[in-house]
C-alpha cells in the first residue's frame, strides 16, 4: 500500500510533512476507526450490531424467522419505512423535525389513488401527481419555518393536524380508495426475475466494485488522503457478500404451494436501492449536500459563506416531503389501499426512529441515506419478529419504543463524547 | 510610506441614525504590511471593518483600491476586489472537514460533482504555503483541531482565494501563548507574500509584536496613524484612551466633539 507522504509538484514536502495521506494497512486503519468509535463517532456501528442481535434473537425464538417467505416480508414491511425515514434524514440534518411526515405521505398516496380511480389517470401521472403534491406541502411548511421563523416542531404539528383533516375530505369518513393498478400494486406483491434479480446484483456489485478501485488510483495518482487499498477490498466484499446473499436467498422459490412458485426479489427492494443511491450521492457528492451539512452544522458560518440558508431549508423540506410521498405510495401499494387512517399510528415515530437509529442525529449536522435503511431494517425486523411470536401488540409498542429512547440516548452520549475528544 | 496603498479610504462617514460612528476616516493598507487598528469598545473597529466587507455602505467618502476608486456595496463585491475577512467567531463548521471549509460556499465541481481532487490538492497547497505544520491532515474533522489550528484554518481559508487584503478580526484573543504564536507568525507570513493585512486586536503585545502600523481609532475618529518603531506602549494607550498623547492624536477640541 501507498506509504508515499511526498504531495505533488515537490511541494516542500517538508512543510507538510505530518499530511499522512492514507493509513499504511489493515491494522492502522482499524485502530483509526476505534480511535473514531472512543471519541463518539459511532456511524452505523450501534445499528448494524442491534440488526445482528436483533437476527440472531429472533432466529432463535423462531423457527419461521429466518425463512424465505419471512424475509421477503420483512423487506416489503421496511419498505416504506426506509422510504420515509430517508426523507426524514434531510430535515434532521438541518436540526428540524417534520411530525407531519407520515400523513403528507397518506395524502399523496390518496392523490395518486384518486388520480386513478376519478380521473381515470395511468400510473404515471397519478405517481407523480402524488409526489407533486408532497413536494407542495414541503414547500409551504419549508417556507412557514424558514421565512415566518416558525419552528418546525410546531408548523409540523399543525400540518400533522391539517393533513387529517385533507385526508378524510378527499377519502371521506370511515371509507378507503383502493390500489389495483397493476404497477402500483406490483411495488409491494411482484418480484423481478430470477435472471433480472441475479443481474441487478451483479451490476450493482460489479459498478460499485469499479468506482471504488478507480477512485483509489486517482486518490493515489494525485496524492491526495485515501484509505488503504485493503479496507477498499473489505468493502468491496462485505457490500457484495450482503446484495448477493440477499439475492440468492430471494431468488429460492419461497412459496408454500409447490404448484405456484415465488420467487425473486421484491420490487420494492430496488426501488428503495435506487433512492438510497441517488440521495447519498446528492448528501455526499454535490454542492447542495455540502451546503446541507454546513447550515446543519452551522448555519452562521454557512450565511457568512454565501450560502443561502433559507432557501436550502425550503429545499430540505421539499425532498422530506416528496419522499414521505413516495413512501406513503409504497405503503398503498402493500396495503392495497388508501384509508383515513393511513400514515397515521406509529408511522411518522417508526421512521424518526428508523433515522435515529441509524445514526442521524437529532441535534443536526449528521446523518447518511443509508441510515435510514440500516434503521428501517432494525424497526422492521422488532415488528416481524415480535410478530412471529404472537406477543400481545403491547410488547411492540414497548420495545419499539425502548429501541428508539436507547438510539437517542446513544446519539446524546456520543454528542458529548465528540465534544469532550473535540473529534468531528 | 511608498507606493500605492492597496487600500485606502479617503473622508469615510458612517452615520447610523443620531449616531455619527465614523467621522472623516482616512485609513490605508499597503502591501507587505501589517496595520494594527485598535480602538476601545465602541471606537468603530468594527463599523470600519464592516464598511470594507461591504457589509455596511459608507454614507460619504471614498474607497481606493490599488489606486483606482472603487464603490464597495455588497460582500460580494469585496470579494471579488480580493477583500477577505477573518471573523472573530470563526465560521467553521464543525462537522465539516478542513478542505470543506476552507471551500465552504465556493465549492468548485466537475459536471454536477464536487471536485474533490482539486479542492484537497488546493487546500493543502495554500496551508503548505502558509508553512501550516501544526495540521495532521487536510481530511481532519475541524472538530478536532485546537483554536489556534481552527484560527489557521480560518485565515488559509481567506488566503486561497488569491487575496490582497486580509481583515483579522482579534484573531488571537481565545488563544494559549503557544496557539498566539503560531498564528502570529502566520499573520507576518501573510504579510511577507505581499498581501495587506490589517489586524484588528487590543492586545498590545501582539500588535507591537507583528505590526508595521498602527491607526489609532477615539470615538469614531483616526487620532494617530503612526509606524509602529515610532511610538511607545504608553503613547497607543493613551491615544486608545484619551485620542492623543503628547504631539500625538486629536486636537483638544475635537475629542470633545
Amino acid at each position: 500500500m501507498s506509504t508515499d507522504t511526498t504531495p505533488t509538484s515537490g511541494l516542500a514536502g517538508s512543510d507538510f510533512a505530518s499530511d499522512a495521506h492514507s493509513a499504511t494497512g489493515l491494522r492502522e486503519a482499524g485502530r483509526d476507526y476505534l480511535t473514531r468509535l472512543r471519541g463518539g463517532d459511532m456511524g452505523a456501528l450501534p445499528a448494524t450490531l442491534g440488526l445482528l442481535t436483533l437476527v440472531i434473537g429472533f432466529s432463535l425464538a423462531s423457527d419461521t424467522f429466518l425463512t424465505e417467505l419471512n424475509i421477503a416480508n420483512l423487506i416489503t414491511q421496511a419498505g416504506a419505512i426506509c422510504v420515509l425515514a430517508m426523507g426524514l434524514v434531510f430535515v434532521l440534518l438541518l436540526g428540524d423535525i417534520d411530525l407531519s411526515a407520515g400523513f403528507t405521505g397518506a395524502t399523496g398516496a390518496a392523490v395518486m389513488a384518486l388520480m386513478i380511480r376519478d380521473q381515470g389517470q395511468g400510473w404515471p401521472v397519478a405517481v407523480l401527481a402524488g409526489i407533486a403534491a408532497g413536494a407542495v406541502i414541503g414547500l409551504v411548511i419549508g417556507l412557514l419555518v424558514a421565512k415566518l421563523g416558525i419552528p418546525s416542531f410546531v408548523v409540523t404539528l399543525a400540518f400533522f393536524l391539517g393533513l387529517q383533516g385533507a385526508l378524510l375530505r378527499m377519502i371521506g369518513e370511515g371509507g378507503s380508495v383502493r390500489v389495483d393498478d397493476d404497477v402500483i400494486r406490483g411495488i409491494s406483491i411482484d418480484n423481478v426475475s430470477v435472471v433480472g434479480g441475479w443481474a441487478l446484483a451483479g451490476g450493482v456489485v460489479a459498478v460499485y466494485a469499479a468506482l471504488s478501485l478507480l477512485r483509489h488510483r486517482h486518490q493515489v495518482r494525485q496524492s491526495l488522503q485515501h484509505l488503504p487499498l485493503s479496507v477498499v477490498v473489505v468493502k468491496i466484499v462485505g457490500l457484495a457478500v450482503v446484495v448477493l446473499g440477499l439475492t440468492a436467498v430471494l431468488n429460492a422459490n419461497r412459496s408454500r404451494n409447490p404448484n405456484f412458485p415465488i420467487e425473486g426479489i421484491p420490487w420494492v427492494l430496488p426501488l428503495v436501492g435506487f433512492l438510497l443511491i441517488f440521495w447519498t450521492y446528492v448528501l455526499t457528492r454535490t454542492t447542495f449536500g455540502r451546503h446541507l451539512y454546513a447550515v446543519g452544522g452551522n448555519r452562521e458560518a454557512a450565511r457568512r459563506a454565501g450560502i443561502a440558508v433559507d432557501r436550502i431549508r425550503v429545499q430540505a423540506f421539499m425532498i422530506g416531503s416528496s419522499m414521505a410521498a413516495i413512501s406513503g405510495i409504497i405503503a398503498a401499494s402493500n396495503a392495497g389501499k388508501v384509508s383515513a387512517s393511513s400514515g397515521g399510528s406509529n408511522t411518522l415515530l417508526y421512521a424518526v426512529g428508523a433515522a435515529v437509529i441509524g445514526g442521524t442525529s437529532l441535534f443536526g449536522g449528521r446523518g447518511k441515506a443509508r441510515d435510514a435503511v440500516i434503521g428501517g431494517l432494525v424497526i422492521a425486523t422488532i415488528t416481524n419478529g415480535l410478530g412471529l411470536l404472537d406477543q400481545p401488540s403491547y410488547i411492540n409498542f414497548v420495545v419499539t419504543g425502548s429501541v428508539l429512547l436507547l438510539a437517542a440516548a446513544v446519539d446524546a452520549v456520543s454528542r458529548r463524547r465528540r465534544s469532550a475528544a473535540g473529534v468531528g | 510610506m511608498t507606493g500605492t496603498p492597496l487600500l485606502e479610504l479617503r473622508n469615510v462617514n458612517k452615520i447610523f441614525g443620531a449616531v455619527h460612528v465614523l467621522h472623516d476616516v482616512n485609513f490605508a493598507v499597503h502591501p507587505g504590511q501589517v496595520t494594527a487598528l485598535v480602538g476601545d469598545n465602541g471606537a468603530g473597529k468594527s463599523t470600519l471593518v464592516k464598511t470594507v466587507a461591504g457589509i455596511y455602505a459608507a454614507d460619504s467618502g471614498e474607497q481606493y483600491f490599488e489606486g483606482k476608486r472603487v464603490h464597495i456595496t455588497s460582500p460580494k463585491a469585496a470579494a471579488a476586489l480580493g477583500i477577505e475577512v477573518v471573523y472573530q467567531d470563526l465560521a467553521l463548521c464543525d462537522n465539516l472537514d478542513i478542505v470543506e471549509n476552507m471551500f465552504l460556499g465556493r465549492e468548485l465541481t466537475k459536471g454536477p460533482a464536487l471536485d474533490e481532487s482539486t479542492m484537497e490538492q488546493r487546500a493543502r497547497e495554500t496551508l503548505a504555503s502558509l508553512s501550516v505544520r501544526t495540521v495532521k491532515s487536510v481530511r481532519q474533522g475541524v472538530a478536532s483541531l485546537s483554536g489556534g489550528q481552527r484560527q489557521t484554518v480560518a485565515i488559509a481559508k481567506a488566503v486561497l482565494w488569491n487575496s490582497k487584503v486580509v481583515l483579522l478580526d482579534e484573531p488571537t484573543a481565545a488563544l494559549g501563548v503557544a496557539q498566539t504564536r503560531q498564528v502570529l507568525d502566520l499573520v507576518r507570513r501573510l504579510a511577507d507574500q505581499g498581501l495587506g493585512v490589517v489586524l484588528i486586536s487590543h492586545n498590545m503585545n501582539d500588535v507591537f509584536e507583528v505590526a508595521d502600523r498602527i491607526t489609532a481609532l477615539y470615538l469614531g475618529r483616526v487620532a494617530a496613524d503612526v509606524a509602529t518603531k515610532d511610538v511607545t506602549h504608553g503613547q497607543v494607550v493613551e491615544l486608545i484612551t484619551a485620542g492623543r498623547s503628547g504631539d500625538l492624536g486629536l486636537a483638544p477640541s475635537a475629542t470633545h466633539a
